[in-house]
């Protein structure tokens, strides 16, 4: 390492002679694209892309096959009797131990769960953020520190209590106890996201609507929510996921009627008797793991932005 | 409004608080009910609710006497809860520093201006959209010993291949590892590969033109000045750790035996299928320990250095 000085003589140096290519990962793009190191960086992305891609391969190519085939032993050949049974068994008569009617009770119930929860969860936070950042009162930045740090208690903690709470209102074993609950655990995330945009807007904003009269809930309809609109897609894209892929809530809150797709999902594969059927237990996962995927898919650099957003806690 | 003012200079300073409490910007401390309703009473309230409840000889119901630490006796004397706190600090160990080392590995071979960065982005990061579920599931049918990666593998011909781990009591952890860095070391990446585009250009025309080696640039400059993103990186993975419960219950139910079980799992089972509420309140509050332990130091060292963050 060399000193501060040196540093920046030396920058200036190399500003001077621009003619100097370097291939390291900010200089400019070296001439030459099948340099050996080139190779050996493809090559073991291109590896690292096949344990990645493998499984999804696995889960589809599975999904379409026959039985016999599956019996067979090979999980690398792709189907040679293309068949979408094991795709509509799956969806609509696969055992759990218990029932016979597949995913899709499942699937409705994580609808019936995903669609209030991730609506309410979203005002909640965004309602905490703009309030966080605009209306302080005494003691609101240190409820938000302990909202933050809670985040990190883990669930299980907090769970039996949650139960008797639900138990006490009325609503353990339905459907809006897992809507609560989710609103709960999703708020420091979200409170945080609403929090960090709000306090980037321009003061002024807020200042001008307030000069001109406008209370608390004028000031949030009319003049933030309809400027939050990219933080409100980048929460939806995490809560959309989050609660698809909940596993504990569901099978703690719901109740045995109103399970989420992903438990379902869990029963008909680890708790389905006789003998197991591969390839309707595959279409079952690839079912279960479509409407996240599909939302990555389609959102794309958003979803970085929220998973790196939903990183930088704190 | 004189009178008011008056009667405002009269009041006591805690009076006119309380006054104000109720006062003042209502509709705001109305809208704000939900935060402090979740802070208070889950986040708090549960909390110590479920500390001082594992002090009790609760079974069924939480309503038993003040038994002291014998919970917590109980708990380090059952095999079972051992082998989970060992699994999970194998789990742990192996898992954080594989995620850490992947994660800024691939970050760096993304970072060499390669073409198609998006796509192979797309492909390292859709696993981080699936469910543990969905993860357990889809590796359960790899792992499986005579139709799955072995199976095929030897009927291919290789009959030395072995790849049984999930059937083998000692070796089921690293089933469960590979599972987990499948579904986690793509989202590592990005985090780090954010951390390494926050490094100022300047740093590295610098090392360049004093001709210090790509790699040693990367490892005893950027690497330290990412300080932020490793230490956010540590404290989420080591969260998602101790959290560690669906991708065990969807690739291995615990098994074989009782060889991969882990603590969250032994809570819930203890809470809602053996009805023995004290155990689970116990094992619980060991979680939380866990969790205090790790988040603690980080707290202190984000925020403690420049003060209470008010």
């Amino acid at each position: 390492m060399s000193n501060p000085a040196t540093l920046s003589t030396n920058v200036a140096l190399d500003a001077v002679k621009t003619d100097i290519t370097l291939d390291g990962p900010h200089g400019p793009r070296p001439k030459p694209f099948f340099t050996p190191r080139r190779i050996i960086l493809y090559s073991i992305l291109f590896v690292a892309c096949l344990y990645y891609l493998f499984p999804l391969y696995v889960m589809i190519t599975t999904s379409f096959k026959t039985m016999p085939e599956i019996r067979f032993g090979n999980i690398f050949a792709p189907p040679i009797e293309f068949t979408g049974e094991a795709w509509s068994k799956a969806w609509s008569s696969a055992c759990t131990g218990l029932t016979c009617q597949g995913l899709s009770p499942g699937f409705w119930n994580s609808i019936k769960i995903l669609i209030p929860s991730v609506i309410i969860s979203t005002a909640v936070a965004a309602v905490n953020g703009y309030g966080l950042v605009n209306w302080k009162f005494k003691g609101s930045e240190i409820f938000f520190a302990v909202l933050i740090f809670g985040s990190f208690i883990p669930y299980q903690v907090m769970l039996y209590p949650l139960v008797m709470l639900t138990r006490e209102m009325g609503i353990f074993g339905t459907i809006p106890a897992v809507i609560m609950v989710h609103t709960i655990f999703g708020m420091p995330i979200l409170t945080l996201l609403f929090r960090n945009y709000f306090a980037s807007l321009p003061p002024e904003l807020f200042k001008a609507a307030r000069v001109d009269g406008a209370g608390f809930w004028r000031i949030f309809f009319e003049v933030m929510l309809p400027m939050s609109l990219p933080i409100v897609v980048v929460a939806l894209i995490l809560q959309v996921t989050g609660i698809w892929n909940d596993f504990l809530f569901g099978v703690v809150f719901a109740g045995t009627q109103n399970l989420p797709m992903t438990v379902q999902l869990n029963n008909i594969v680890n708790s389905a008797q006789g003998t197991p059927e591969y390839n309707v237990n595959m279409a079952a996962t690839m079912l279960t793991g479509l409407v996240p995927l599909i939302v990555y898919f389609v959102s794309g650099r958003l979803f970085v932005r929220g998973v790196a957003a939903g990183a930088v806690k704190g | 409004m004189t009178d008011a003012s008056a009667s405002e200079r009269q009041e006591s300073g805690t009076a006119r608080y309380v006054r104000q409490l109720f006062t003042r910007n209502i509709s705001a401390k109305i809208a704000a009910t939900p935060m402090i309703v979740t802070v208070l009473v889950i986040f708090i309230g549960c909390t110590l609710w479920t500390i001082y409840y594992s002090f009790t000889n609760s079974r069924l119901l939480p309503t038993g006497t003040f038994v002291g630490l014998d919970q917590y006796t109980r708990l380090f004397g059952t095999s079972r809860w051992n082998v989970s706190v060992w699994n999970l600090i194998w789990y742990g160990v192996f898992s954080l520093s594989f995620t850490l080392v992947i994660g800024f590995l691939l970050a760096v071979l993304m970072d060499q201006k390669i073409r198609f960065e998006s796509a192979f982005r797309t492909i390292m990061l859709y696993p981080f959209a699936l469910s543990f579920i969905v993860t357990g599931l889809v590796w359960q049918w790899i792992m499986n010993p005579t139709l799955g990666l072995q199976g095929t593998m030897r009927n291919l011909g290789f009959d030395w291949f072995t790849f049984d781990w999930i059937a083998r009591s000692d070796m089921v952890i690293y089933a469960l590892l590979i599972a987990g860095l499948w579904q986690g070391t793509g989202f590592m990446m990005v985090l780090m590969l954010a951390g390494l585009r926050g490094v100022d250009e300047e740093i590295w025309k610098a090392s360049r033109v004093d001709g210090i080696p790509t790699w040693r640039t990367y490892l005893f400059i950027v690497l330290p000045m990412m300080r932020g993103v490793l230490v956010t990186a540590v404290v989420l993975a080591g969260s998602g750790i101790v959290r560690l419960y669906d991708l065990v219950v969807a690739l291995t139910r615990g098994g074989p035996g009782i060889s991969s079980e882990v603590p969250a799992k032994y809570v819930y089972d203890y809470m809602f299928t053996a009805g023995n509420i004290g155990q689970g309140l116990a094992a619980s509050t060991m979680m939380l320990l866990t969790v205090m332990i790790i988040i603690i130091p980080w707290a202190y060292l984000e925020f403690g250095g420049r003060g209470k963050k008010s």
